[in-house]
């Protein structure tokens, strides 16, 4: 009887120990100041992953998320973010700007994400930007174009691991006067919205400015989404430009293609498609010759194929999807790259303790870090990054079922992107002749 | 003399298409007064199963000439498979019901039916230009016109003739009539109500799948393509008249004409076109162009 008793008394006591060790322990680590030996460790760092998984836009979304979620499976087996595993929480961007910022909420508030990877729209990186700002959420913009959110505005918390969409027209206006110097007139065929309405603007700018005799002789603004061309094709027919400036997507760009190449267009006028890298894979050996072809930047598989980094990133993502990486799915590789670069950079600075939101958002500033295809890139003060830019006519070669770039042009970051603090159209009208 | 000439031509090339994409929307109002969301995904389902049957076909290396035959096996299919599904599963127990409940259970089917062909065909576009390119192209005014599209014309104007004459000039076509202005009456005079409904809904299903296998080799075919063409085919259908085929063709015929003039002349309004025709049209015939006033029931 008197030892059950005391049994049972040793048995009471052993949790109430370790309850009071575990008090205890949780007083110390709050008691340690933040700063020399940083935070403890958390168990993981969890990140929203916001891109489109429906609608028309999944052509760009989905290899977006394909990367992102081959290098994140690659950051984990090499122990993750300082030996902190990252988990991604994948979440649809369709659906509009409204209902993104509510998605923005819940990932923050209800999910407790510890940071947001997101935007292919510029739509939604407008509508979030202040929302990430309000909530203090460390945001990264990883494929959006808009150039305006950076240039119009200054935020805490939101970077952009790319450039903003200057950089294809401007690369586009001086490739297209490097093939063809004589050009004389061109015509712009864009989508009726901000993406297509701003390109083809940055586009005229730089044309106008880089030779001052070019005509505009067509500006058609069909329907996002049109996929129907023919009377399009008719006007371009009709007006006869040198030039045809296109910052299609999608099945758009595929539709164009479609129904332009038997009818002699891409023959009859040198045809820029800013945009065109993503579906080459998609139109196969249907893609006519000598297209201008841009990649919102230098993302093109063959372009330094032997860097490791690149050769890496390129091998791991035909082997796991079947398909070469297009250029949104070098976008997403710079946004979960440039986090790691980021939290690295700042748990140096912080003495190798784990680092605070502020001290990561003090590190992304001026950050640089490796990504493919084997170059630098470089985030701004403005929180942009910049990039360099390629150009390529597209040619057909026995070894690829689709077309790939011949003639390439890599126009360097500095020549395609303005100076930091300087509005893009106000860089350009700025050029000396 | 070359832009009236190609504004004519050009409006009657988009005419046809839009034609194609709302003829099977207006036939099912029009007999089952169902205003079937879900017909925009039919059509992309048609477009689908066309052009994927035309790259497996192309990839058997038999000769070129039957890929047409593919595209067209592969819209029957697919309408003559999810149309009788369809009305059996989710439109029949609804038919006593109200209208907005009608429009929800199409608007689902809408949103499943989305995902469904993005599990079979994925995210990918598919691409074939095989069916645009093979008939070659020819010279007018100056411009240079692909065959094919010439062509869908005639396969318009073909298909409106026979689907007006099967439904005034055949007895089913009369029990369809019949079945639509009063169930209870058909019934009773021996019609099997059931039957008339399933092929009524198929004939609609076969014409919007018949309407994407044909626009698909213009165009690519990929997510996003069914709203695309049910937003055009509401617009098209409300300016000719709901349920009237002559409607539809007319209202195609204006929009085509008129957004061909507006890209030749003020590319700027291309947008808003279809939309400024439709608000005008309203405006004086609320019902459309061919509409019927309903006469109210008791």
């Amino acid at each position: 009887m008197h030892t059950t008793t005391r049994l049972r008394k040793i048995l009471w006591e052993i949790p109430a120990l370790l309850a009071l060790g575990i008090v205890l322990a949780g007083v110390l680590i709050l008691a340690t100041p933040p700063g020399e030996a940083g935070q403890a460790k958390p168990a993981e760092l969890k990140i929203g992953v916001v891109s489109f998984l429906s609608g028309p836009a999944t052509v760009f979304g989905v290899p977006s998320k394909n990367a992102a979620e081959w290098l994140i499976e690659k950051y984990n087996r090499g122990g993750g973010i300082g030996g902190v595993r990252i988990r991604p929480v994948y979440i649809d961007e369709a659906g509009g700007a409204e209902k993104q910022v509510g998605e923005f909420r819940r990932l923050v508030l209800d999910e407790k994400v510890d940071l947001v990877i997101g935007y292919i729209s510029s739509a939604d990186c407008l509508a979030v930007t202040p929302v990430a700002e309000e909530l203090r959420v460390l945001t990264v913009l990883f494929d959006c174009g808009t150039n305006r959110i950076f240039e119009d505005n200054k935020y805490k918390y939101v970077f952009r691991t790319k450039a903003h969409q200057v950089l294809d027209s401007v690369a586009a206006a001086k490739y297209v006067l490097s093939v063809k110097p004589g050009v004389k007139t061109i015509a712009g065929i864009n989508q009726d919205y901000a993406w297509g309405r701003d390109s083809w603007e940055s586009f005229r700018r730089a044309m106008l400015k880089l030779k001052p005799d070019v005509q505009v002789v067509a500006e058609l603004w069909p329907k996002l989404l049109a996929g129907e061309y023919s009377a399009e094709i008719s006007r371009l027919l009709v007006a006869k430009p040198d030039v045809i400036h296109s910052s299609f997507w999608n099945g758009d760009v595929i539709g164009l293609v479609k129904q332009g190449a038997p009818r002699g267009l891409f023959s009859q006028s040198l045809v820029v498609l800013t945009a065109g890298e993503h579906m080459l894979q998609d139109v196969g050996k249907d893609m006519p010759e000598g297209v201008v072809i841009g990649a919102r930047g230098d993302h093109w598989f063959l372009h330094n194929p032997n860097d490791p980094l690149h050769k890496e990133f390129v091998d791991g993502f035909r082997a796991k999807y079947g398909r070469y990486p297009v250029y949104p799915s070098y976008h997403m590789y710079q946004a979960v790259a440039g986090v790691k670069a980021a939290f690295e950079k700042a748990m140096k600075d912080a003495g190798g303790g784990w680092p605070t939101q502020d001290q990561v958002i003090k590190a992304f500033e001026g950050i640089e870090y490796q990504v493919p295809p084997g170059r630098t890139m470089t985030i701004r003060g403005d929180h942009n990054g910049i990039e360099p830019a390629i150009m390529g006519l597209t040619k057909h070669d026995p070894k690829y079922p689709f077309a790939i770039l011949d003639r390439m042009t890599v126009f360097p970051a500095a020549e395609v992107n303005p100076p930091l603090g300087v509005k893009s159209n106000d860089w350009i009208d700025g050029w000396k002749k | 003399m070359t832009v009236p000439i190609v504004i004519l031509l050009d409006g009657v090339l988009y005419a046809a298409v839009l034609f194609l994409v709302s003829a099977g929307l207006t036939l099912v109002y029009g007999v089952m007064r169902i205003l079937n969301i879900a017909h925009g995904s039919l059509y992309a389902l048609g477009a689908y199963a066309g052009t994927f049957l035309v790259v497996v076909y192309l990839r058997t290396g038999g000769p070129a000439p039957f890929m047409y035959l593919a595209l067209l096996v592969g819209a029957l299919l697919a309408g003559a498979i999810s149309g009788p599904l369809v009305e059996r599963l989710l439109l029949r127990p609804i038919y006593a019901r109200e209208e907005v409940v009608q429009l929800l259970v199409t608007y689902s089917l809408f949103l499943i039916l989305e995902d469904v062909m993005k599990l079979i065909w994925g995210v990918n576009p598919y691409y074939v230009a095989g069916p645009y390119a093979f008939l070659g192209t020819v010279s007018i005014a100056g411009v240079r016109y692909a065959w094919y599209q010439l062509l869908l014309i005639l396969v318009a104007l073909g298909t409106g003739i026979l689907v007006s004459l099967a439904i005034r000039g055949t007895r089913l076509g009369r029990m369809m009539i019949a079945v639509t202005a009063d169930r209870e009456i058909s019934a009773a005079m021996g019609i099997n109500v059931g039957r008339v409904c399933t092929l009524a809904f198929t004939a609609g299903a076969v014409l919007a799948a018949l309407g994407g296998a044909l626009v698909g080799p213009l165009i690519a075919v990929a997510p996003g393509i069914s709203v695309e063409a049910i937003v055009l085919a509401f617009a098209v259908v409300v300016i000719g008249g709901l349920g009237s085929l002559e409607g539809a063709a007319l209202g195609a015929l204006i929009v085509g004409i008129a957004r061909a003039a507006a890209v030749q002349l003020f590319p700027e309004v291309e947008l808003a076109t279809v939309y400024l025709i439709m608000v005008a049209v309203l405006l004086f015939r609320p019902r459309g162009l061919f509409g019927e006033w309903e006469v109210r029931r008791i």
